[in-house]
């Protein structure tokens, strides 16, 4: 029997327009959820937190334990702390983001779907941003709803009302200076292990650059030149803890949007149906 | 009623890689039903087609899909249409009936919808059986269908096949044309069919657009362009000196030559002159006449005057 005679109709249901970007969502997190390594990925993310709450009910619970007691400078440092996991999650994800798309020319299928490309950028975007803000923002906002219960009263929340858009903001900045940053890189190659492999060396190569920088000039005002050192200093304005580094914090802010706008035009250009070498 | 109402339609439009143009000034339309997009490599096809998608905006000119303007409406359009590339393309590490259905809810069909969909167009593409496999595993052929199947499961009433059988082996490549007559005859959907085969074309399509170095070469219904504007004649001649010789003097007398892959080679002789002209100027030029047999014109003859061919 003809393959055709098996039948093929046509469709009479409805078509809704506009959420590609969710489907892209939806399709990208069901199929994280389904690999174990990523799930023992995403609990060890939330050691930390484990710790943290422990840390809450004994200050709230003992007396003597007021030294471990929570402060604006506990939320910085928690985030600092998630720092490795952030790293973690942004190569193991938003490494292969574009590139293996690339690798498999499934732009071209993507863009022939009634999307935009800025749509296709947003559903890569969020798959990661939302597995970011679930080790970053959820936890540190989780911290605070804990503090809360433990302690059974407001009197930290009110005396750190900040500490709630603090962390937003932060994880924020965070979260889509990081993802930008991956996703551009992830743009410019065909393979993921590469565009993983290009984001290590960009916070490596940096960070020992200004290793060496800070040891020939004995300051840190240099620290602007390192990828995370940036962040750090903004993260220090945005929770009012004293500033880690002498570089002005206003030029690091500069260079986090700056490196977010680089990595806007990156994607801007690579991102495309058709590859046109003129 | 008929609606012969142009599916797709250029209006002299010029695209351009820096300096070099694919296509210089087209001026073409598509009717319904099925079309070949007909052309040597570097002919302009996929550039049409993927200006058509919207993927590269033209330097000048105006293409309408579906009565919609591909400047104004590209997402209404790829809403209302189906994009077979003609590299290999899939999202990397889902299985054939996630890859289907992930493309019918990027069209907008609802997950349920989508996914009942796709299980029915991998079954009706051929490969219902394999549909549970990664797409990574698949040979050539199932790739070739599974492109098919993406492009085909939000059922779209346009589709665009770039090469659909690129790589296929004979059956694989007979069945692949066999869905698409069925799609284009007894599915109603109209189609456009680019490739440089022009078995494929002939096979599938009952309109056929020429195009050659970035322009239209030549259009129109096959049967209507097939029609004899004198006579073919297949000849096989012993010449008295070189052959070549023989065929430019058959040339200057105003008859078209194609080698064919066999030792005769297809004769057009225009006007009514037929086998007598040719016994003629055989003659003239001292040449034994091995082998004449009247011919039916084929697309190749066709294509090959279209874009000047020997």
């Amino acid at each position: 029997m003809p393959i055709h005679d098996q039948g093929y109709r046509r469709y009479g249901g409805t078509r809704a327009r506009g959420r590609a970007w969710l489907v892209m969502l939806r399709n990208g997190v069901i199929g994280m959820m389904g690999n174990r390594r990523w799930i023992v990925l995403m609990i060890a993310s939330w050691i930390q937190f484990v710790v943290r709450a422990i840390q809450f009910y004994i200050a709230a619970n003992f007396s003597q334990a007021a030294i471990v007691a929570p402060s604006a400078a506990t939320f910085r440092d928690f985030f600092d702390r998630q720092d490795l996991f952030v790293f973690l999650v942004t190569i193991t994800l938003g490494a292969a983001a574009i590139a293996e798309d690339r690798r498999t020319n499934a732009l071209q299928i993507y863009l022939s779907k009634p999307l935009t490309r800025l749509e296709y950028l947003v559903g890569k975007l969020s798959v990661l941003m939302v597995f970011l803000l679930f080790i970053t923002w959820v936890p540190a906002i989780l911290l605070l709803i804990v503090q809360v219960l433990f302690a059974g009263n407001f009197t930290f929340l009110k005396a750190n009302f900040y500490l709630f858009p603090a962390i937003t903001l932060y994880s924020l900045i965070e979260v889509v200076m990081v993802s930008m940053c991956m996703l551009a890189l992830s743009s410019l190659s065909t393979s993921g292990r590469f565009a993983g492999i290009l984001y290590t060396a960009l916070i490596f190569f940096s960070d020992a650059l200004y290793g060496v920088l800070r040891a020939v000039t004995g300051s840190t005002r240099v620290s602007w030149v390192a990828f995370g050192n940036n962040l750090a200093q903004v993260g220090d304005v945005i929770f009012r803890v004293p500033l880690r580094y002498e570089t002005p914090w206003i030029l690091s802010l500069a260079i986090v949007f700056g490196l977010i706008g680089i990595a806007a035009w990156i994607l801007e250009r690579r991102v495309r149906a058709v590859e046109i070498v003129a | 009623m008929v609606d012969t109402e142009p599916v797709v339609s250029l209006d002299n439009v010029t695209i351009e890689y820096g300096r070099n143009r694919a296509l210089n000034g087209v001026t073409a339309s598509f009717a319904p039903g099925a079309v070949g997009l007909l052309g040597p490599n570097g002919a302009g096809k996929s550039t049409m087609i993927k200006s058509l998608l919207g993927f590269i905006a033209p330097a000048q000119g105006r293409m309408r899909v579906l009565g919609l303007d591909v400047a104004e409406s590209p997402l209404d359009i790829r809403a209302r249409i189906g994009y077979m590339p003609e590299t290999d393309g899939h999202i990397p590490g889902l299985t054939a009936v996630e890859f289907v259905s992930f493309c019918g809810q990027l069209a907008g069909l609802p997950p349920s919808d989508a996914t009942q969909r796709a299980h029915e167009v991998l079954y009706y593409v051929g490969l219902g059986e394999a549909r549970y496999r990664k797409i990574e595993t698949y040979s050539t052929g199932m790739k070739q269908r599974i492109k098919l199947a993406q492009a085909l499961v939000h059922d779209p009433d346009l589709l665009f096949l770039d090469e659909p059988t690129n790589g296929m082996d004979p059956k694989g490549r007979d069945e692949m044309l066999e869905l698409v007559r069925d799609l284009a005859h007894n599915k109603g959907i109209n189609l456009i069919l680019s490739s440089h085969l022009l078995p494929d074309v002939e096979y599938t399509c009952d309109h056929v657009v020429v195009m050659d170095k970035g322009r239209i070469a030549a259009a129109g219904p096959i049967q209507a362009m097939k029609q004899p504007r004198g006579r073919v004649y297949e000849l096989r001649v012993k010449p008295r000196g070189e052959l070549d010789a023989f065929f430019d003097h058959l040339r200057a007398a105003g008859l078209e030559c194609h080698s064919t892959d066999d030792d005769v080679v297809r004769v057009f002789v225009p006007g009514e002159g037929g086998a007598r002209q040719l016994f003629a100027l055989a003659s003239a030029e001292g040449a034994q006449v091995r082998h004449l047999r009247p011919s039916v014109p084929t697309l190749e003859d066709v294509f090959a005057h279209a874009v000047g061919e020997d």
